[in-house]
């Protein structure tokens, strides 16, 4: 286990977990909840992670990224 | 926000019936709008928000175009308007994004949920083929239990089936757990639709009465949504392998930091030129000196001074120095209106082909260090145009704590293309050093007080989590139409504000205040800050309006080092009284006057500590 921030570009993800509880709902209407799964698309530096799931791109700042619990996928 | 009736509040028949579009944003919902209604169409603000509603008549009926959500809650007052309009709806057009089919079918599913009668637009047909999606119109039709048009709106087709289709409309297929928990608490509300925002614990919904205990979630309804609708979107879409776009490409490279900041610096210097030097030159010159000062304002002097006479309190009121109207008009529309209206255009621009978003994730790491998130930058920019148009956009930010520490920021830190206009006049002359200084000290002031609001103001902000959609070339038609519509709304909100400041000094100045107010000043300007006596009427008229100010230190004879004190000074200073007033309505009176008389301390203390060590 480990947090979206720590995640590497192109690494494929799954979403364990969102532990704040505003941004979990906003999340699943994005389509991203636990057991998603994405892909760690762009990593600004000390800034936001760009997630891609499917076609879709989301930025997620840095401290959200911090409060989303993710695994490698296999 | 009570309830807005529809046919009270607009002007809509109480008979028509009222088919309201609805979709996720950036699906062509404006597009589908425009292409659905060439006659004439009304747009009115929602009442107690910054959100507009556009409707047109269509036959005997109503068409009415919502803020693009993600779903149907109370996030933000663009979810609020929606979801008003969408409670009062007969008949809803969902217009979903082919090439985001899955992120779009979970407003779908809810608006189904609510059981209204609607049909599905599936719109960018075109550009997911291209892409080499293939979706299944009709297994779709068959999951949703409702039509289902593909669209492409940016060309007129599959228009003239939508509207075919609209007799067809129909409450489609629920998600059967979501429908039994409905079945409890149904008779409670006027309709399903507030039933169901009732369990998914929407804080603007009341029973009739007391209801017995209902299982409610929001959580566990949006998940069980969220799998339904997902498990229809992997049975009707087949992606095929493709390679990644230029767009794509394009998206990305523009988000990291290299090349990503050069071409951001790159598009503030293209609509610097437009805006600061086409706009505010050319434009401008024609606009304010031809018409208001040449026609105009001789043309209204003429007229006040025949009915009252100029030398009465009511005539110099009205048409004198800053006479509500001559200078309020003059200003107004003369200097302001284009200069936002190119602002709104670039903005519009921007928005459309998608680049503003990525802006926003470029910047966020700044901003967050301030206590704002990348969204904050788009006030930010507005501000370089016109700080009480960005104090009014402000209300986009997602807390209360944001939207105060924004305002703070314009108000005090960040200069509008008018004073911009006088300020680089005075100092480009001095040699770049200067202008280096100057352009450092205003940006060091400006970090450093995000960063100490963002350790003293209490609370927390909220953080970005945003769509990144597809860059594209932008419609120009629809860029237009939006800055048009977005410069009337500025002016409606501006007008009385600007007469009211207008009036406040034309009353000072009878008064005599405005002298007492420059003695006051003196010394501080004089003693602490090494600046010419004289300065301090540029000050005193600062407060007014910000350019005046930065004018009226033109024509004084003053060192290099002096000029700078004095633009450092005068860009810090107070915010012109437009932009106050708007502040005292936007965040109230206490955090208005804070923000008044904090620029008035930082203002002075920056110049003067600036004037210590360089002159």
């Amino acid at each position: 286990m480990m947090t979206l921030e720590q995640a590497k570009k192109g690494e494929k993800l799954v979403v364990r977990d969102i532990t704040d509880p505003e941004m979990r709902m906003k999340a699943i209407r994005f389509g991203v909840m636990k057991g998603a799964e994405v892909t760690c698309a762009e990593k600004l530096p000390y800034g936001p992670v760009v997630i891609r799931k499917g076609r879709q791109e989301l930025a997620v700042g840095r401290r959200l990224a911090q409060r989303i619990i993710v695994e490698p996928r296999i | 926000m009570g309830i807005i009736e529809l046919t009270k509040n607009f002007k809509i028949p109480a008979k028509a019936k009222k088919i309201v579009l609805v979709g996720n944003p950036n699906v062509g919902k404006s597009v589908f709008f425009n292409a659905l209604t060439n006659r004439y169409v009304e747009v009115s603000n929602f009442p107690g928000t910054t959100v507009d509603i556009s409707y047109s008549s269509l036959g005997s009926d109503v068409l009415i175009d919502t803020p693009g959500i993600y779903g149907v809650s109370s996030f933000n007052d663009e979810e609020k308007v929606a979801r008003e309009m969408i409670l009062q709806a007969d008949v809803v057009i969902n217009i979903v994004d082919a090439l985001h089919l899955e992120r779009d079918l979970f407003l779908t599913q809810q608006l189904i949920d609510m059981d209204i009668p609607m049909i599905i637009a599936l719109n960018m047909m075109d550009e997911a083929r291209q892409q080499g999606v293939e979706i299944d119109v009709q297994a779709l039709e068959e999951y949703f239990g409702v039509p289902v048009i593909p669209t492409v709106a940016v060309e007129g087709k599959g228009m003239a089936e939508v509207l075919k289709s609209l007799d067809k409309a129909r409450a489609g297929h629920k998600v059967p757990e979501i429908m039994d928990m409905l079945a409890s608490v149904k008779g409670f509300f006027p309709n399903a639709g507030e039933a169901l925002l009732y369990l998914e614990e929407d804080p603007l919904v009341e029973p009739s009465g007391p209801i017995p205990q209902a299982h409610r979630g929001q959580e566990e309804l949006y998940l069980k949504r969220r799998l339904w609708v997902n498990e229809i979107a992997g049975k009707v879409v087949r992606e095929g392998l493709e390679g990644a776009t230029f767009a794509a490409r394009l998206g990305h490279l523009l988000l990291r930091p290299f090349p990503g900041v050069p071409a951001l610096l790159l598009s503030l210097a293209v609509m610097y030129y437009f805006i600061g030097v086409f706009i505010a030159q050319v434009i401008v010159e024609f606009t304010e000196e031809v018409i208001m000062e040449g026609y105009y304002r001789p043309f209204m002097e003429n007229l006040v001074d025949r009915i009252f006479s100029l030398r009465t309190v009511t005539g110099y009121i009205l048409a004198g120095e800053y006479g509500i109207l001559t200078m309020t008009a003059v200003y107004l529309l003369g200097l302001l209106m284009p200069l936002v209206a190119g602002f709104y255009f670039s903005l519009s621009v921007m928005e459309d082909s998608g680049y503003l978003p990525r802006i926003a994730t470029l910047t966020d790491r700044i901003l967050v260090k301030m206590g704002l998130n990348g969204r904050a930058i788009i006030p930010i920019i507005l501000g370089l145009g016109c700080v009480t148009m960005a104090t009014i956009t402000t209300r986009i930010l997602g807390s209360s704590r944001e939207r105060i520490i924004a305002t703070a920021l314009l108000g005090i830190a960040i200069p509008c293309s008018a004073q911009l206009g006088v300020i680089f006049g005075m100092v480009s002359p001095l040699g770049l050093g200067y202008l280096t200084l100057y352009l450092a000290v205003i940006a060091l002031v400006f970090i450093g007080l995000g960063v100490v609001m963002e350790k003293f103001i209490p609370g927390r902000s909220t953080d970005l989590l945003m769509d990144l959609p597809h860059m594209r070339l932008p419609r120009l038609k629809n860029v237009f139409k939006k800055t048009y519509n977005r410069t009337i709304h500025f002016l409606k909100e501006a007008l009385p504000l600007f007469a009211l400041g207008a009036l406040l000094i034309s009353l000072l100045n009878i008064s005599g205040s405005l002298l007492a107010i420059q003695k006051f000043l003196s010394p501080l300007v004089n003693g602490w800050m090494k600046l010419p006596e004289a300065a301090s009427t540029a000050f005193i008229m600062g407060i007014v309006r910000r350019d005046f100010g930065a004018a009226g230190l033109y024509s004084l004879q003053m060192s290099p080092g002096q000029t700078l004190v004095s633009l450092v000074a005068i860009t810090l200073f107070v915010p012109c009284i437009a932009s106050i007033l708007i502040i005292f309505k936007e965040r109230g009176l206490k955090d208005g006057l804070l923000i008044w008389i904090g620029s008035f301390m930082i203002a002075f203390l920056s110049g003067g500590i600036l004037a210590r060590i360089i002159i």
